[in-house]
């Protein structure tokens, strides 16, 4: 009965929220109105729908023993309390994905990202990662691509394989690309991320050679390192000669993050990534718990429109309309085919219970989601001028600041040139204008929400606080992802010529690395060299990866779905699915075909080339022009290609779904058979 | 308050403040090692035991082996 009531209250409370937002049409509307209807339809969603594919859909039996328990080892497989295994789980999927998506997609105006946020979650990405979190833990653990292999066929396991390590590729490189633009001519920035570097190679040493395994003593001293580092960074602003010296400009520094991240992939593990991924740990969490307290504190207006004239395609962040490409920019904060690589793998080791997957997979992924929908309210209670100025790369707007402020006043969206020096000023920055990303203007965003609840006088720390905060785990992302990518290019190539896939043999070791830095590192030194800011054409192509790697996952799982319970709950899958194909199919489509340069990736070569033959460019940027058309030529084909990898696993599933419909003998479920559980009850 | 009772609280927030320290150290994977020691104890006797140091890295090592972190 209470059960009932409370299920009651969230309904009318999330009910008289939706309706708040719904009716302050054009006019400022108070963020916690968002806020709060966001919590209720999270609690709805797990309260009811993820309980009924709990119950009914994937049969969810406490009685049946998991992996940990069945092969516990006190290593990785351990049976671990459900909310610990959520603590880890959330800290494995949350990373910098849900703070730019909703950042960049606030060019649509507030309404369509948040929309998407809270359906896409709700509907799609929290049942992707719990679904794939019980199969896996039903298969002892085993990769998404060996399920895909053993349960639809050797061509979806290659296209699972293939699919993570180009996607891996292109998202290391907009992440770089986002840290290069934060840093890119701010002493204060460069140096607080840099000393970031030594600080965790300190934690590193102190982990295994002083204390080993006192995880909690070094990252305690990390952290107050770091936090010193910020305000030693506000230091090194005012020192005029150490000041010249961390003043990088961008390509450079793509170069230093480029060199980096070879070095953090062959070097031991203990020494840069595992003691840094502690410190972004903490970090982590600990920052998006106080944006949270802050946001409650300060509840912002929200000064960006529902939604802006941008939904037309014309959008300076980048080109394209709403549909379909709100749903390809948000990404990570409501579906992210890349957390079916976490829910399958490290997590499934540790679930205790199968009643445990609901609160991990659903849970953790609903609560990624709410960190997506305080990234989208950062990015819109700031002045629409002041987001589309930080936002916009120079070459769409103007290289200079009077030029941009002109062009972005004449859209609807006054901003001058005295708020944005009064702004970088407040921040301790030279200039705030073209600072692509999302990174920037998220933390001018974070440092007026943290300002207004913690104290105004600390702006410009709060400011570089937030940019460390965001370059510490993109940078963990980067070493962990390029050595990932190391262990798949291993694994390919082994299996061709075998030594090499020896994973420490180290020739192979360095070879493997150089190769995957190589691919990253040219998607970010073109970003870099792009006039128009790079985030426009990579983001995209990263969003549609990832989109499609949800496809892939989704498939897998409406393939066992259709195989081991009931076919027509195969639609809690298929529905998902279904839309993703249609989205990112549609995105593809676009950015191939597309005759507006600012959407086709030909279109914009063809373009380029022409002036570039007509000789009517920009002595700046006929320099890089060629190196551009290639690139938008290489973007092209790589989307050509995801697109028919996708619809070669979605043709492979149905052919499997058909055959087993009609009864025709289909490969065998890999589920391992049932074990009563020992484990007391939770 | 009697003394009695008096303690009875003082116990009660000792032992809810223990429990919060043990959740901090196993979320953080602080205690690890001991409970590798304490697996091992149970379950395999007379087995070789890895040092603190070995542990360490033998951990790290899996922990990096595969897709750990997301973007």
């Amino acid at each position: 009965m209470m059960k009932h009531i409370w299920g009651l209250v969230l309904a009318i409370v999330g009910a008289i929220a939706l309706g708040g937002v719904a009716l302050h049409r054009h006019e400022p509307i108070n963020a916690l109105w968002i806020l709060t209807a966001a919590v209720c339809i999270y609690l709805l969603g797990y309260r009811f729908y993820a309980a009924w594919i709990a119950a009914r859909v994937l049969c969810v039996d406490p009685s049946r023993a998991t992996p940990a328990e069945r092969r516990d080892n006190g290593r990785d497989f351990v049976p671990t309390h459900r909310w610990i295994v959520f603590g880890h789980h959330f800290a494995a999927i949350a990373g910098p994905g849900p703070l730019v998506g909703p950042t960049l997609a606030a060019q649509f105006g507030y309404l369509p990202g948040t929309l998407w946020i809270l359906v896409g979650a709700v509907c799609g990405g929290c049942v992707q990662d719990m679904t794939i979190l019980l199969l896996s833990t039903r298969r002892d653990g085993r990769s998404l691509g060996q399920m895909a292999r053993d349960e639809l066929g050797p061509l979806g396991g290659l296209a699972a394989l293939i699919g993570t390590l180009l996607i891996m590729i292109i998202l290391i490189a907009v992440l770089g690309l986002v840290v290069v633009n934060a840093m890119k001519h701010s002493p204060w920035a460069t140096s607080t991320v840099f000393a970031t570097i030594p600080v965790a190679i300190l934690v590193g040493l102190y982990l295994r050679q002083w204390r080993p395994g006192r995880v909690l003593e070094a990252s305690l001293l990390g952290v107050a390192l770091v936090l010193g580092a910020v305000l030693g960074g506000g230091w090194v602003d005012h020192q005029p000669m150490l000041r010249d010296l961390f003043d990088i400009a961008p390509v450079p520094l793509a170069g230093f993050v480029i060199v980096y991240g070879w070095l953090a992939a062959i070097l031991p593990i203990w020494l840069l990534l595992a003691p840094r991924d502690y410190l972004s740990t903490f970090l982590k969490l600990g920052t998006i718990a106080l944006l949270a307290i802050a946001l409650l504190i300060m509840h912002p207006q929200i000064k960006m429109p529902a939604v802006t004239q941008f939904v037309d395609g014309s959008g300076p962040l980048f080109g394209g309309k709403v549909f379909p490409f709100v749903f390809i920019t948000v990404a990570c904060g409501a579906v992210s085919g890349f957390h079916a690589l976490v829910s399958s793998g490290t997590t499934p080791k540790l679930i205790r219970s199968e009643a445990d997957v609901r609160l991990v997979g659903y849970g953790s992924m609903a609560l990624e989601s709410f960190v997506a929908i305080m990234a989208m309210i950062a990015a819109t209670l700031l002045d629409p001028g002041v987001y589309f100025a930080i936002n916009a790369g120079a070459g769409i707007v103007g290289a200079t600041p009077d030029l941009a402020v002109h062009t972005i006043s004449g859209w609807g969206f006054p901003v001058t040139v005295a708020q944005m020096q009064q702004l970088a000023i407040d921040m301790g920055e030279r200039t705030l204008f073209a600072r692509t990303g999302g990174a920037p203007s998220l933390a001018v965003g974070m440092a007026s929400i943290f300002g207004s609840s913690f104290g105004r006088g600390l702006l410009s720390v709060w400011y570089h606080f937030a940019i460390m905060f965001e370059a510490v785990f993109i940078l963990t992302t980067l070493d962990a992802g390029t050595r990932v990518g190391r262990f798949m290019l291993q694994d390919l190539i082994g299996q061709l010529w075998k030594p090499f896939g020896r994973t420490s043999w180290y020739p192979s070791v360095l070879i493997a690395s150089a190769l995957i830095v190589a691919g990253w590192g040219y998607f970010l030194y073109i970003g870099v060299i792009d006039p128009n800011g790079g985030v426009n054409i990579l983001w995209p192509l990263f969003g549609i990866a990832n989109q499609m790697l949800a496809a892939i996952a989704l498939c897998v799982a409406t393939g066992i779905i259709v195989k081991t319970a009931r076919p027509r709950y195969a639609c809690v899958t298929l529905l998902p699915l279904a839309w993703l194909a249609v989205i990112t199919t549609v995105a593809a489509w676009q950015k191939i075909t597309s005759a507006d340069v600012h959407i086709g990736f030909f279109a914009a070569a063809n373009d380029l080339a022409a002036k570039l033959a007509a000789g009517t460019l920009a002595p700046a940027k006929a320099a890089v022009a060629s190196q551009l058309i290639f690139n938008q030529r290489l973007d092209g084909w790589l989307t050509l290609f995801f697109t028919a990898v996708v619809w070669l696993v979605i043709a492979d599933m149905a052919r499997m779904s058909i055959r087993h419909l009609r009864g025709l003998p289909v490969a065998r479920s890999s589920e391992v058979p049932y074990q009563l559980s020992r484990l007391a009850p939770p | 308050m009697k003394w009695p009772a008096r303690q009875l609280l003082g116990n009660r927030m000792r032992d809810a403040l223990a429990a919060a320290w043990r959740a901090l150290r196993r979320a953080t994977g602080d205690d690890a090692y001991e409970r590798y020691l304490a697996h091992l104890h149970l379950c395999h006797p007379g087995e070789p035991v890895m040092t603190r140091h070995v542990f360490y890295d033998e951990t790290q090592k899996r922990k990096w082996g595969g897709v750990t972190r997301c973007c």
